[in-house]
């Protein structure tokens, strides 16, 4: 960690977006984190993206549990709402924001113990429910809080720092999120930011369950010979099954591609997401075909990446229970407490 | 791109911005570190070795070191250098004791410095601890050649001047012929110098030619002789009305003395642009402040007089335009005339070499310009062994070119006295130590200063006017100018990268505030500048390449706007990225040969 904050002082030309804002203006404070951790990667990713799409900073909650990666959140978009929650009860309290105030840009940060242990049920249930979030895992695949122990998703076959090796099974949350139904599915690298970037400028737009699970080296205790989530490791093992780009509307696409190379899809808000394909068979709007890929790419020792999985036509956890279009927390006294009349009505169509 | 060649030392030297525009290459972040430490002593040493004086310097250096502080590139305003080495000559303790120590014993070699300036005083004090005999001439009666006969006493005071002198001339291994102005080099040669040193100047101020004149003579004087013997106190007074033509230094300090020996109504009159003046921003503004207007585009046309006596002067008003060729042309704008009554006239339109006193027989060549023809690296001239130095060199520049033309000049001397190739020249002195001191601690402040530039106090007008001799600047007190030194960037402090501890995690990319760092596929300088985070458009800044990254990328700094806060080494997990001082002396001839007694 580093004891003085970050300079204050930016680079002249540093580019601003449409709100006046530089990257800069989204940063937190300094991280606290081991150098070299690869959640601040991902931190920075979330800057950019926030920063690209020209959100206000008001505009986003960020929720996080307990861990090194439910620390982060401190360390970007320091001008957004913020809630560090208890350990594993992040997407619950999500949840219930989510519902109170559908109109702020739901933002989960988790960690493999996080979200494949302790809060493996909350995890699963909020995307069973179909809450509009993005959900990301900063996944090290090591408890780095308490020095190096195998966590959930620590691959079966894999070594500790000290040569353990790992007999567990290993959750793959991928795996887990499309069968609950998320209809936004990434896996991505901590040292890919260019790929990183846009996977999370999408699953903010995203109108659903969006789940990006994160492999984020600890460079304390999981970047070793032996491990498979170590930079090295990642990087020789890493397939890419597409990049994305992020378009705001239609008219704003200008390149120019051959066919069979790129696919292209719009989104409820009229957004667009294309994808440059790098396996020219891979469909990922084919959420079965996704899941049989993806088991077959891990038999043969592959990390595959890039969007996996999108459903155009999401239906969240609002358009289910069928609540109002105005944000709960914003409804008058007369639309909640609608008199005696309508009482006595409703409860005479319960007897 | 290849890699940076990090072992040549103009590859760090050129990021330490304000060290590289030195002529001198003064180690200014070095200075203005110990100054923030309290250690004003050895941050004057720091500046008496590069640059020899500091006190003068700090009052009147023309600062090419400022234009170019990286500060003034990520904030408005660069750090006040010039004013903080001040600030080390007026709280330094006696240094006498640290200066290098002069033989007794000579070591048979004697050289003669015509002029008792600063390039003259620089190759003396060179010289003087290797044993040489050195023999300084001057027509004045004291030492310090322009620093004490043009430099008015509210910018210096004379006791500056006497100690800075003092330190080369009264120390032994100096002989002093003051009051003897040398009219013939050829004499000198048939005395048997083994070499002689012409720092002789530019005296002589340009003239005016236009009508009247000769007739109002006994109103116009010319500005260097003028502020000479206003300094020499020959001239306690002027008119009350005063017409300063010229628009560089010269003029400026004609100027603001005119103000303090009766002149009410002061007035500069400039023929070109406000902005084209050649004088410095700073020295434009204290005259405006005392209340002196700068009139520009007015082209002396008329010397007004009556019965002998000059009543005013007739201006044409022009203005700049491109001819056909692109070249900027003052032209008559046509409108009526302009008139200034006055009483009396400075001009300070520039200024000639002269050497009436250099015999054109002796084989020393000359240019149509009529300056010496020397080599620009040696300063020997076309007789082996005189050589040139300050403005009798190149023409008119300044104090500090002086003394950078005088290390040199005293480098070649000693070489031509040892009978080695001149052209041969020794490389600097350079040091790199890590500033490590922990995970994330470092032996420099690497915290970065938010504050804007402070301001140097000023006495007030009516005091400040009142007597010439009243130093108009008070300079920065301790704390302030610990305020101003801790603006400092710490440039010399640099970011050396080793590729093979670098796991390419990117946290130095994340956490560097200016954006200075990519790792991105090697290309073609000009197109990899473009490919950077923050397109690398100021070309006069290098880019640091290192390649042999495990993915076949490179890292690419670009040195622009780096903070050198240290935040990439600190986030560093594997020590990639380290923080190392980067030390650089240019050649002196004494060093390494005498004890010499630094701050090191």
């Amino acid at each position: 960690m580093s004891f003085l904050p970050k300079p204050k002082l930016h680079h002249p030309k540093l580019p601003v977006n449409a709100l006046g804002f530089t990257r800069r203006d989204y940063e937190g404070a300094i991280s606290t984190l081991c150098a070299g951790c690869g959640h601040d990667s991902i931190s920075a990713a979330i800057i950019q993206a926030v920063f690209e799409l020209e959100i206000e900073p008001h505009c986003v909650a960020k929720l996080s549990g307990i861990g090194c990666s439910s620390k982060t959140p401190d360390y970007f978009l320091g001008a957004s709402h913020g809630f560090n929650s208890v350990h594993g009860r992040m997407p619950s309290v999500l949840t219930g924001a989510n519902l109170a105030n559908r109109d702020l840009i739901y933002l989960g940060v988790s960690g493999d113990g996080d979200s494949a242990s302790i809060g493996f049920g909350q995890f699963a249930h909020s995307i069973r429910r179909g809450v509009n979030m993005t959900y990301i895992v900063e996944n090290n695949g090591v408890y780095g809080l308490t020095k190096g122990q195998f966590s959930a998703t620590s691959d079966k076959g894999s070594k500790a720092k000290k040569g353990t090796v790992n007999t567990d099974e290993a959750i793959d949350l991928i795996g887990i999120a499309l069968q609950l139904g998320a209809t936004y599915v990434a896996r991505s690298f901590s040292g890919d930011k260019a790929q990183l970037v846009p996977l999370i400028k999408g699953a903010l737009r995203h109108p659903g369950p969006a789940f990006i699970d994160c492999i984020s080296p600890c460079v304390a205790f999981n970047n070793h010979e032996g491990s498979t989530k170590s930079y090295d490791f990642v990087r020789e093992h890493n397939e890419a099954m597409n990049f994305l780009d992020v378009f705001p509307g239609r008219s704003a696409i200008t390149a120019e591609y051959a066919p069979g190379e790129v696919r292209e899809v719009e989104q409820h808000d009229g957004s667009v997401l294309r994808l440059r394909k790098l396996h020219a068979e891979y469909d990922p709007t084919d959420r079965i075909g996704a899941m049989n890929h993806l088991h077959e790419r891990k038999a043969a020792g592959e990390i595959v990446t890039g969007l996996l999985y999108i459903d155009p036509e999401p239906q969240d956890l609002h358009a289910n229970l069928g609540t109002v279009e105005t944000p709960l927390n914003r409804l008058e006294d007369a639309a909640l407490v609608p008199g005696k009349a309508a009482l006595e009505k409703l409860n005479a169509a319960l007897r | 791109m290849t890699p940076t060649d990090i072992s040549n030392p103009d590859t760090f030297h050129k990021v330490v911005d304000c060290q590289w525009a030195c002529p001198a290459h003064t180690p200014v972040p070095e200075y203005i570190r110990l100054i923030a430490a309290g250690r004003y002593s050895d941050a004057y040493m720091i500046n008496w070795h590069s640059n020899v004086f500091p006190g003068v310097l700090g009052r009147t250096c023309d600062r090419p070191c400022e234009p170019a502080c990286r500060r003034g590139r990520v904030e408005e305003e660069p750090v006040a250098i010039c004013r903080l080495k001040r600030v080390a000559a007026d709280n330094k303790e006696d240094i006498a004791a640290r200066l290098p120590p002069i033989p007794a014993v000579r070591n048979g070699k004697r050289i003669a410095c015509v002029g008792a300036g600063p390039a003259s005083l620089t190759v003396a004090r060179d010289l003087a601890p290797l044993g040489y005999e050195v023999h300084v001439f001057d027509g004045e009666k004291k030492g310090g050649g322009f620093i004490r006969s043009q430099i008015p006493r509210f910018r210096l005071p004379e006791s500056v001047i006497d100690e800075e002198v003092g330190y080369i001339t009264e120390r032994g291994g100096v002989t002093t012929h003051f009051g003897q102005r040398v009219e013939s080099l050829r004499a000198l040669l048939d005395a048997g110098y083994d070499a002689v040193f012409v720092g002789s100047g530019a005296p002589r101020g340009r003239e005016l030619d236009v009508p009247g004149r000769k007739e109002a003579a006994a109103n116009i004087h010319i500005g260097i002789d003028w502020l000479s013997s206003v300094s020499f106190g020959h001239i306690e007074s002027i008119g009350k009305r005063v017409i300063v033509l010229g628009g560089g230094n010269t003029a400026m300090d004609c100027c603001r003395s005119a103000r303090r020996l009766g002149g009410e109504q002061v007035t500069v009159v400039v023929r070109s642009g406000f902005e084209e003046m050649k004088a410095s921003p700073w020295e434009k503004e204290d005259a405006m402040n005392e209340g002196i207007p700068i009139l520009n585009y007015l082209v002396p046309k008329q010397v007004l007089h009556e019965g002998g006596r000059l009543t005013g002067m007739v201006f044409e008003k022009v203005k700049a335009e491109r001819d056909a060729k692109g070249r900027r042309q003052l032209v008559p704008t046509g409108e009526p005339d302009v008139v200034i009554e006055a009483d009396d006239v400075l001009v300070a339109i520039g200024q000639e070499n002269a050497f009436p006193w250099i015999e054109r027989d002796l084989g020393l060549e000359f240019d149509r310009w009529g300056l010496p023809v020397l080599n620009e690296a040696t300063f020997q001239s076309t007789v082996p062994n005189v050589f040139f130095g300050g403005d009798a060199a190149f023409g008119p520049k300044n104090i500090i070119w002086a003394v950078a033309h005088g290390h040199e000049a005293a480098v070649s001397i000693d070489r031509f006295c040892r009978g080695l190739d001149v052209g041969e020249r020794p490389p600097p002195h350079v040091v790199m130590s890590s500033q490590k001191m922990g995970i994330h601690e470092w032996s420099y402040d690497s915290g970065v200063s938010l504050d804007l530039r402070f301001k140097v106090p000023h006495a007030e007008h009516e005091v400040a006017l009142r007597d010439i001799r009243t130093e108009v600047e008070l300079g920065y007190d301790r704390e302030l100018a610990y305020k101003e030194a801790q603006r400092c960037l710490n440039c010399d402090v640099q970011t050396v990268f080793t590729t093979s501890l670098c796991i390419e995690c990117d946290a130095c990319v994340d956490i560097c505030p200016v954006d200075c760092i990519t790792f991105t596929e090697n290309g073609e300088e000009q197109e990899l500048r473009e490919r950077l985070r923050v397109p690398a458009l100021n070309l006069e800044q290098g880019l640091y390449v290192q390649d042999g990254l495990k993915t076949g990328r490179v890292m690419a700094k670009d040195e622009d706007v780096c903070l050198h806060c240290g935040m990439c080494a600190e986030r560093c997990p594997t020590g990639a990225w380290d923080m190392q001082k980067f030390f650089l002396e240019t050649a002196k001839p004494y060093a390494g040969r005498v004890a010499a007694c630094q701050a090191q």
